[in-house]
């Protein structure tokens, strides 16, 4: 090999190693000081590992703490979000996918307004409509209102996945007798499944990081959904760090489980769209 | 449905009727939801810009006219929002968009770990948005963060404090966080765009006895082009309404010098809980990102019609 290109691949690895090391870098320290106990945290300054590590964090945020109720919540709403978004997605998205009618440019037209306007300016108007429902501090309107949010985007994928797959399969069971609704909920939905689990990835981890619907919209502790929770325990508790590294520590697992499986296809996917379209 | 030129069987008007509305009952759902949820409370929200609702007051909801946009004309706050606006938007994307095309340039060539190694520079865009925020701001803090330290060894800094609590450079915490955060997004997008440009032009090219370079600008750049012009545009408007981490962060402090217009909203809805004056601001942030929308599709159009 010439060393004209093994220069060429040795600044390749490197340009990688560079973003792989500021990529994860952030996330090292949080585990670093979840770990760290308090007596070390501020004697040993800015070493990369401590010389003793601990669980004592971990265990206080499980045990004595707020936090396996806001994790409950979490999971509540995002898991709802999630399904519901993913189910009304589909169908949407079918009649996007396989029908030409009069109102699908209008309806493509709104579902691309809503990603485009500031939806922070919903804020105070949401609030004032859920108050007299009962739908504020409660984790229904959470999802109510984090469905909407998610429904427009999830209708583009899963018209995505269904543009996938031929025609042919669901015109041949309707010649069999069969209406096209019972088509695609036997044959065309099954098939997507692959779409179904990226959706439902996606929505769940859009609802798991919200944060300023959460903030406005719920005031106590028992409807409180994660991020709601770690940042009143910041602002009351702001010297345990380890604590609430600790706390963050595992606020970020679920989302990264959900990512690490649908990741791989994350890319493919957008592939087969792009080498469509 | 299919239009046939001619029918010699024509359906029963039953069966007609149940085919033209199937996709509507298809998509009803979610339509019925987005109205309830986000249209509605966008037209409420509108006429709140010209009333005085506040929470803790149980005597507003009268109409005001214009009053909120005339005390908006005054408000030196707002002003400097605007301004931190561009600043935090411009930044953050041109880092995004640099550094997320290089990665994607770096994951298109295969090595050995391609898979491991897109996966973890990948990772940070599935860390949710307040815990990026909060990592961030507890890496800036001298007590258990190095970066300052870092800063002061490099002799940027002459003794480690908080860039988050000083006015010059407290915007660039939330800008650094934004750009580790959305990095992936732009080199998802981009990659993808990479993997779909014909492999043999690249073959061809090198035959001709084109350097890399060249096959960069003439083939690479051109393919990209559609994909980049369309991710910025709308990452663009995204991220001048992204409150969060700066929320998050520096909460618009110090003396609003990371305040960008959606987190005043924010701030002054959740925190002031007046709703009238907030959704005044949110109505000028709609008009201005309308008119943003209104230009790139002219720009569009002139491309269009010169292509």
């Amino acid at each position: 090999m010439r060393p004209g290109k093994l220069l060429l691949i040795g600044a390749h690895r490197g340009a990688i190693l560079v973003y792989v090391v500021f990529a994860l870098f952030p996330l090292f320290w949080l585990l670093k000081v979840s770990v760290t106990p308090n007596d070390l945290l501020y004697s040993e300054g800015v070493r990369m590992w401590p010389s003793r590590t601990t669980f004592e964090h971990f265990n206080f945020v499980i045990a004595h703490s707020a936090f396996p109720t806001f994790f409950k919540n979490s999971l509540i709403v995002s898991g709802a979000t999630a399904v519901v978004v993913t189910i009304l997605a589909s169908l949407s998205g079918y009649a996007l996918s396989r029908f030409s009618f009069r109102a699908k440019y209008w309806i493509v037209a709104l579902m691309l307004i809503t990603q485009m306007f500031p939806l922070v300016m919903l804020v105070a108007p949401i609030f004032k409509m859920l108050s007299p429902l009962g739908l504020t501090n409660s984790l229904t309107g959470l999802v109510i209102v984090y469905s909407a949010f998610n429904v427009p985007f999830a209708t583009f994928l899963m018209q995505s996945f269904f543009d996938g797959i031929p025609k042919d399969l669901e015109e041949a069971a309707m010649i069999d007798g069969a209406t096209q609704f019972v088509a695609f909920r036997q044959i065309i939905l099954p098939l997507t499944l692959p779409g179904i689990a990226a959706t439902l990835g996606f929505v769940f981890t859009a609802a798991w990081s919200e944060l300023l619907f959460a903030l406005m919209l719920i005031s106590g502790n028992d409807a409180a959904t994660f991020p709601v929770g770690l940042l009143t325990f910041v602002s009351k508790f702001s010297v345990d760090f380890g604590q609430m590294m600790a706390a963050g520590v595992l606020a970020l697992i679920p989302a990264c489980l959900f990512f690490l499986l649908i990741q791989r296809y994350l890319v493919q996917g957008l592939t087969a769209g792009a080498v469509k379209g | 449905m299919m239009h046939q030129p001619i029918q010699k069987h024509r359906p029963p008007l039953r069966k007609r009727l149940a085919d033209a509305s199937e996709p509507y009952l298809y998509s009803a759902p979610a339509l019925i939801l987005i109205a309830a949820v986000m249209l509605v409370p966008l037209v409420v929200g509108i006429s709140y810009a010209f009333r005085d609702i506040q929470l803790l007051n149980p005597f507003s909801g009268g109409f005001v006219g214009l009053d909120h946009f005339r005390a908006l004309g005054q408000d030196q706050a707002f002003f400097g929002a605007l301004r931190n606006t561009l600043w935090w938007t411009g930044a953050s994307v041109f880092f995004q968009f640099t550094f997320g095309l290089i990665l994607a340039l770096l994951l298109d060539k295969p090595f050995y770990g391609r898979g491991l190694v897109q996966a973890l520079v990948f990772l940070p865009w599935a860390v949710p948005s307040f815990l990026a925020g909060l990592n961030w701001a507890w890496l800036f803090n001298p007590v258990i963060g190095p970066l300052p330290h870092w800063f002061v060894a490099l002799g940027l800094m002459d003794e480690p404090h908080n860039i988050l609590s000083d006015p010059h450079l407290a915007m660039w915490g939330p800008i650094v966080a934004n750009v580790w955060w959305g990095i992936p997004f732009f080199a998802i997008t981009l990659l993808a765009a990479l993997q779909a440009i014909p492999r043999d032009l690249y073959e061809a090219a090198s035959i001709d006895g084109a350097g890399p370079v060249q096959r960069f600008l003439s083939i690479t750049l051109p393919f990209l082009a559609p994909t980049i012009a369309i991710t910025v545009l709308l990452r663009t408007v995204w991220i001048s309404n992204f409150a969060d981490l700066i929320v998050v962060m520096t909460n618009g402090g110090p003396a609003d010098r990371t305040q960008i217009v959606a987190s005043y909203i924010f701030t002054q809805a959740f925190r002031r809980l007046d709703f009238g004056y907030a959704s005044a601001i949110a109505l000028v942030l709609l008009a201005l990102l309308l008119v943003y929308s209104m230009l790139i599709v002219l720009l569009r159009q002139t491309m269009l019609n010169k292509g």
